[in-house]
């Protein structure tokens, strides 16, 4: 009572702070600061900025000698050497499978169980950080992960893509050819909708991590729930199930890549990760904010 | 601020109403009873030592009190509001240190600082550098303030623990172990903070297993065993409770004993040239008609004198057990 009496008058800085203060704007800033600077979430974002490079590299020494296409590889791919630019296309979808949702799965299944093992959790608690509060931080942060992962790896190719190979007009899926400012929009569309495509197992990775203590236990979990679900995706038997699966409609980012803009799936995709944010979001919510704190 | 009257009135209490009070406290892990039926009354402004041997539920106890653990029956008043559901109103009032420090071993001291800082609402975001830079200066860790944590001593992550809880000024601490990996500088250290903390007002809630160090800060005492509590009250009623020892140096040691014993003075040892026994129950034995009895029997006495009964007499009376015996 006294602190809030102590806290200055001012007439149109206090109902500004204080909003900023109910929802916790000082603590998610403070959250996303220290994931951002730990050496760990600059490791996973380096290996990620490594694969455009990866392919780029190859591309070109595999066109080097100027033989038959395999007609292999990520989509897009024999596109790369036409234009540049494709590299972004072809590093998002060759990264979305796997290595963006891993790199996910590790940042969300820490970011509870990994403060619970170290003891942190229950300062930030007693501080009082406020449960409720402390979840959404936590998922906010995952969340400007994987924009920032996604945007590492758009990025990067374009980088690479602009160095190795020429940049021009963008022939899309459905033959129609656009201009290289718009294919650039494009791009950003699309790096946009790859990293929503990751809502859902960020959620499913903050919910792993209110179940355990062990951060590594937690991330461990939930990038082999992301390799098994993938998996069954796989099969033709599994198909009545496999609409639910959150990597079903994850490549559908392509129909962007249309004229006109086949919207179906890639809406359907993000139904189904707004499902899943909201499903594993509540169970987080619920398992965290009943939960004993005995570490 | 409380409505209701409270239960019994606590000798020798402060004015005010109780910063802490647990009725029927009770927490069940599994089959095993953690904390049976607590009824604690912590009085404001009071150096409150929490007492019990390892596995006692101390810990449990202040978990429940800081809304970290829900209870499994009764319930825990902090600051007037029952926890965990005032945590959000009472906390920003409550500075703890729970088993020990937890930091970021990634962050330097000053930035672990700031993190706790900025995880607490009421907290004002532009007088966060200069209280952060007050509170390392009050633990004595400004030199170390840009070291990465994980560098630091056990001793230093206990200081900056501490530095966490006093980020702001508080109405209740709450230090479990505080001391703990200190040296005895430290440890001293720590001793004279506390009092300066109290003696700004500041109500201490310490637990601790060094009785030595609950009976040279704390005002109050409770003692906790198996999950119940044994006793609570001030430190002197808790000494007083246990009887105090005579000792006697003479070199006339089987002459001494028979004149004590006739004396009604109990449990009489011998040690070297060190006489001591259990004065009987009752004021009616004056020392000093003790002294002139030895005196008059030829007792060539050096030295005489009754011992005052610590606070680990008292322990051991209360547990009938050495003091470090898990519960």
């Amino acid at each position: 009572m006294s602190r809030a009496e102590a806290a200055p008058a001012g007439a149109t800085a206090v109902p500004a702070s204080a909003a900023a203060r109910r929802w916790g704007l000082s603590l998610l800033i403070s959250e996303v600061t220290t994931t951002f600077r730990r050496w760990r979430t600059l490791a996973l974002l380096g290996v990620l900025a490594a694969v455009p490079v990866l392919i780029g590299i190859a591309v070109k020494i595999e066109t080097g000698d100027d033989g038959a296409h395999g007609g292999g590889g990520p989509a897009f791919i024999s596109q790369v050497t036409n234009n540049g630019l494709f590299l972004v296309f072809t590093s998002l979808a060759a990264t979305l499978p796997f290595f963006l949702p891993m790199a996910i799965g590790v940042i969300a299944g820490d970011s509870v169980a990994g403060e619970a093992g170290s003891g942190t959790l229950r300062y930030l608690l007693v501080a009082p950080a406020g449960r409720t509060r402390l979840l959404f931080a936590k998922y906010a942060t995952t969340m400007a992960f994987c924009f920032a992962a996604t945007l590492v790896v758009a990025v990067s190719a374009l980088a690479v893509g602009a160095l190795l190979f020429p940049l021009g007009e963008v022939t899309l899926i459905s033959g129609t050819t656009i201009g290289f400012g718009e294919g650039l929009l494009r791009a950003l569309a699309i790096a946009v909708v790859v990293a929503l495509s990751l809502v859902g197992v960020a959620a499913l990775g903050l919910f792993v991590s209110t179940l355990t203590n062990s951060g590594v236990a937690a991330m461990a979990t939930t990038v082999g729930l992301l390799i098994t679900v993938q998996i069954l995706d796989q099969f033709p038997q599994l198909s009545a199930i496999q609409p639910y699966l959150f990597p079903h409609y994850w490549l559908s980012f392509a129909d962007l890549l249309r004229d006109p803009v086949l919207w179906d799936q890639v809406l359907r995709n993000l139904g189904l990760q707004a499902l899943y944010a909201a499903v594993f979001g509540s169970a987080a919510w619920a398992r965290f904010t009943a939960k004993d704190i005995t570490v | 601020m409380e409505g209701r009257s409270r239960p019994e009135p606590w000798p020798g209490a402060t004015e005010g109403a109780p910063v802490v009070e647990t009725r029927a406290l009770t927490k069940r892990f599994g089959g095993q009873l953690a904390v049976d039926g607590l009824d604690l009354v912590v009085p404001r402004g009071s150096v409150f030592g929490f007492l019990g041997p390892n596995g006692s539920g101390k810990t449990t106890t202040i978990r429940m009190l800081m809304g970290l653990i829900e209870p499994t029956s009764g319930t825990a008043r902090v600051l007037g509001e029952e926890m965990p559901r005032g945590t959000r109103r009472v906390l920003p009032r409550v500075g703890a240190l729970i088993e020990g420090p937890a930091l970021y071993g990634f962050l330097s001291g000053r930035d672990n600082l700031t993190r706790f800082d900025a995880a607490d609402p009421t907290a004002d975001a532009r007088t966060r550098r200069a209280r952060v830079g007050h509170a390392l200066d009050r633990v004595g860790l400004t030199g170390a303030a840009g070291k990465k944590a994980r560098a630091y001593s056990l001793g230093m992550k206990q200081r900056l623990g501490l530095a966490a809880a006093l980020l702001q000024p508080r109405e209740l601490l709450v230090l479990d172990e505080p001391t703990n990996g200190l040296d005895p500088q430290g440890m001293r250290e720590i001793r004279t903070l506390v009092r300066s903390l109290a003696s700004e007002g500041t109500t201490v809630f310490l637990s601790s297993h060094l009785l030595d160090e609950i009976e040279q800060v704390c005002t109050h005492v409770a003692v906790m065993a198996r999950g119940r509590l044994l006793i609570q009250g001030t430190v002197g009623e808790l000494a007083s409770s246990a009887r105090g020892r005579l000792a006697v140096t003479t070199p006339d040691t089987a002459e001494a004993v028979r004149v004590l014993k006739e004396h009604g003075v109990n449990d009489l040892a011998v040690l070297d040239d060190r006489v001591t026994g259990e004065l009987p129950a009752g004021p009616a034995t004056e020392l000093a008609d003790l002294n002139a009895a030895l005196v008059r029997a030829d007792v060539r006495v050096r030295a005489f004198g009754a011992e005052r009964a610590s606070l680990e007499d008292a322990f051991v009376a209360l547990t009938g057990e050495g003091f470090d015996v898990a519960g």
